[in-house]
């Protein structure tokens, strides 16, 4: 009997519960607790969603290639789900950091883009080539032959972002005081509290969806492993067209 | 200590695509200089075997080795004792069939590759045409070919996957001596010829959808079992 | 009875090496098409922008913009002669080392680039390049286009390896390369760019160095990962 339910689904509620009460306290300090910023005024509050986003965007893409890596190594297929999960999730909130920068580009030199923000030209070249993950696992019919591929590609774009960023940083003029660091060292205290708040919650909720996302895809899994042996079929269609993870059901 | 070693064994080797077991769990063994005969209909996992075997394809479960080398782990060892032919030539369609038999004798470190080659175009009759390009060829000579290619390194073990087909009378006499019984080697063969395959078999495999349903000496297989297979 | 011993990477390289310039020698389709491609770019440029000279960063992008979609058709096809009759199975049969292949196809992949790169320099300044760059100005170029077309052959043999066994080939070859490249090309656009100016200028270390870096970490990234790609 299918028994990894208990494995991903597990704890699922206690994450998205305390998901909900960081993310509803950061919003709070943000918007009542920490300072109104003097140069930029209201605007800067997007600041609080915008960094913690590109954040956890870098992060997620860092685990996809570790992931990617234990995948090599291993050949086990649940590497390939955290690694696709991970990629496909940062690949999200990869658009929402660059939807929240162009918000602030926008409120803070009245332009939707600007070319000369070293960090968020670096997000938009990181953004195309994640985007291209998915194109690459569907076009792959073997699953096999897919998550090993999808593993090369995450090491490969894992090591191409550092890279990346400091090709984009050494090509620009840099003529905008960076008044906000983006570490948050040179915050002041009030704010630097907001700042990690948001940071923590929007981590917390990068691991609620990723984990809601595996727990999902394994119990369609099961579900669909249980519908063929009522049926009495014995093996899954030879070539399915998908870009998930097949996910073996013991 | 080599000679009695068996040259083929697997247990409970699997191969899967997907969820699909393209092999589902062969247990076999093949003494050395001793031929297996695979029989099955399309898509009964022969070529699959063949491959893995070849080490093309890795074993998705259970184990197999040959001349006592595990193939999952030292996959590397045996390449240069194993003659595979597919269903591919494996020749480059630009280059002669000098060149061609020239690349793979360089690619398995042949000594002396030029004699080999020579020796190997007289016996299957193509050093007339030796030196045109692949593309122009017939399926025979493009069979023949594959067949110096396959044998030009003096393997132990072959692997054939339907080895005569395209091959007419006299051509199969000229190929006799490299992948026959008289080669001395030892052989698996995939075959769709119910009498011709009993004939040169010690073993007879009999595969459908992958799983082994017939696994017997060959003199005690006959002809009407493995017509059964196909149906 | 002759005997057999198993090639080292070098030798088995040089065997792939051969075979890939011997079939470009008697079927010469991948060169032509990508010298032809840089030829009617410029004719287009000349249009699209309006202009019958160009210098400096207009210049840069020009060259490189071409100079990187050609590079595109010769990844594209890498390994098509390999996969019809089944080269590649005919490589992977053999006890050669594995890294011999990624070695071979980078180095035939590179002097393709070289070849064309030199062509499409010569027609460019003859068609549409403004100023007229001093020796040094040429040989710095000419390093330019080395350290270049060797991170996008590196680059280019991971792509070619993943994108053969894919459905849609063509596509995900440009859009993996692409993006990859953009770091490469920032690199080697702004470096062009002085030596591609009005009165001329010199070749500026950082890129030099940044282009060096990349080709070291794509090299190594190729030369651990490229097993992966052809093992099954």
């Amino acid at each position: 009997m299918p028994t990894t339910q208990s494995l991903y689904g597990r704890r699922l509620t206690g994450y998205a519960i305390a998901t909900a009460i960081v993310l509803s306290v950061s919003i709070a300090l943000a918007f009542f607790y920490a300072p109104i910023e003097v140069d930029q005024g209201f605007s800067q509050k997007i600041f609080y969603i915008h960094v913690p986003l590109a954040i956890v965007t870098l992060g997620g893409f860092v685990f996809g290639g570790i992931f990617g890596i234990q995948y090599l190594r291993s050949g086990d297929s649940r590497h390939d789900l955290r690694s696709y999960t991970a990629i496909h999730q940062g690949l999200i909130f990869c658009i929402g950091a660059l939807i929240t920068g162009s918000i602030w580009a926008k409120a803070a030199w009245g332009q939707w883009w600007v070319w000369d923000e070293p960090t968020l030209v670096s997000f938009l070249i990181v953004f195309l080539l994640y985007c291209t993950y998915q194109p690459l696992r569907f076009s792959i019919e073997d699953p096999e032959r897919q998550a090993r591929y999808a593993a090369v590609f995450a090491v490969v774009a894992g090591v191409f972002v550092p890279v990346n960023f400091i090709a984009v940083r050494l090509a620009s003029p840099l003529i905008h005081p960076r008044v906000l660091d983006s570490s948050g060292g040179s915050l002041p205290n009030d704010m630097r509290i907001a700042f990690y708040s948001a940071l923590l919650g929007v981590t917390l909720l990068f691991i609620t969806i990723c984990k809601y996302e595996m727990a999902s895809k394994h119990s369609r899994a099961q579900l669909a492993a249980l519908r063929r042996s009522l049926s009495g079929e014995r093996d899954e269609p030879v070539s399915a067209r998908t870009a998930a993870p097949r996910i073996a059901v013991k | 200590m080599a000679s009695t070693e068996p040259a083929v064994v697997c247990s409970g080797l699997v191969r899967r695509y997907g969820e699909r077991r393209a092999l589902d769990g062969i247990d076999l063994t093949l003494g050395q200089g001793q031929t297996l005969v695979v029989f099955g209909p399309n898509g009964a996992g022969k070529t699959t075997l063949l491959r893995v075997l070849a080490t093309l394809l890795r074993p998705s479960d259970g184990e197999a080795s040959l001349l006592g080398s595990d193939l999952r782990k030292e996959g590397w060892k045996v390449r240069s004792q194993i003659g595979f032919l597919g269903h591919q030539s494996l020749c480059y369609g630009d280059l002669t069939a000098r060149e061609n038999l020239r690349y793979h004798a360089r690619l398995h470190g042949v000594e002396d590759p030029a004699a080999r080659i020579e020796a190997l175009l007289e016996q299957t009759g193509l050093s007339d045409r030796g030196d045109e390009r692949v593309f122009g060829y017939s399926r025979g000579m493009l069979q023949r070919l594959a067949i110096c290619r396959a044998v030009l390194h003096e393997p132990q073990l072959l692997l054939l996957d339907e080895p005569r087909s395209n091959l007419d009378p006299a051509a199969v006499e000229q190929v006799e001596p490299l992948i026959g019984a008289a080669a001395g080697r030892t052989r698996v063969i995939a075959s769709h010829d119910p009498a011709g395959g009993l004939a040169e078999a010690d073993l007879v495999l009999g595969l459908r959808d992958g799983a082994t349903i017939l696994l017997e000496p060959a003199e005690q297989v006959t002809t009407e079992q493995i017509g059964e297979l196909y149906r | 009875m002759s005997t057999t011993r198993p090639p080292s990477t070098l030798s088995a390289a040089r065997a792939v090496l051969y075979k890939e310039l011997t079939l470009e020698r008697r079927a010469p389709q991948t060169l032509t098409a990508m010298a032809l491609f840089c030829a009617s770019t410029f004719v287009i440029f000349h249009f699209a922008l309006g202009r019958n000279e160009v210098e400096g960063a207009i210049a840069s992008g020009v060259l490189w913009v071409t100079l990187t979609l050609a590079a595109l058709l010769g990844i594209g096809r890498s390994f098509v002669a390999d996969r019809e009759e089944g080269g590649l199975d005919g490589f992977l049969l053999a006890p050669a080392p594995r890294t011999a292949l990624l070695v071979a196809k980078a180095t035939t992949l590179l002097i393709f680039l070289l070849i064309v790169g030199f062509f499409a320099s010569v027609i460019f300044s003859v068609l549409l390049l403004g100023p007229t760059p001093k020796a040094s100005q040429w040989a710095s170029l000419a390093l330019l286009i080395l350290l270049a077309d060797l991170g996008i052959a590196l680059v280019g043999t991971l792509i070619a390896g993943i994108a053969i066994q894919t459905r849609a080939r063509d596509l995900i070859t440009s859009i993996l390369a692409l993006p990859l490249l953009i770091p490469l090309l920032i690199a080697v656009t702004k470096a062009s760019e002085p030596l591609l100016s009005v009165g001329g200028g010199t070749l500026a270390w950082r890129w030099l160095a940044l282009l060096g870096l990349y080709d070291l970490i794509f090299g190594l990234l190729a030369y651990a990962l490229f097993d992966y790609l052809v093992e099954d």
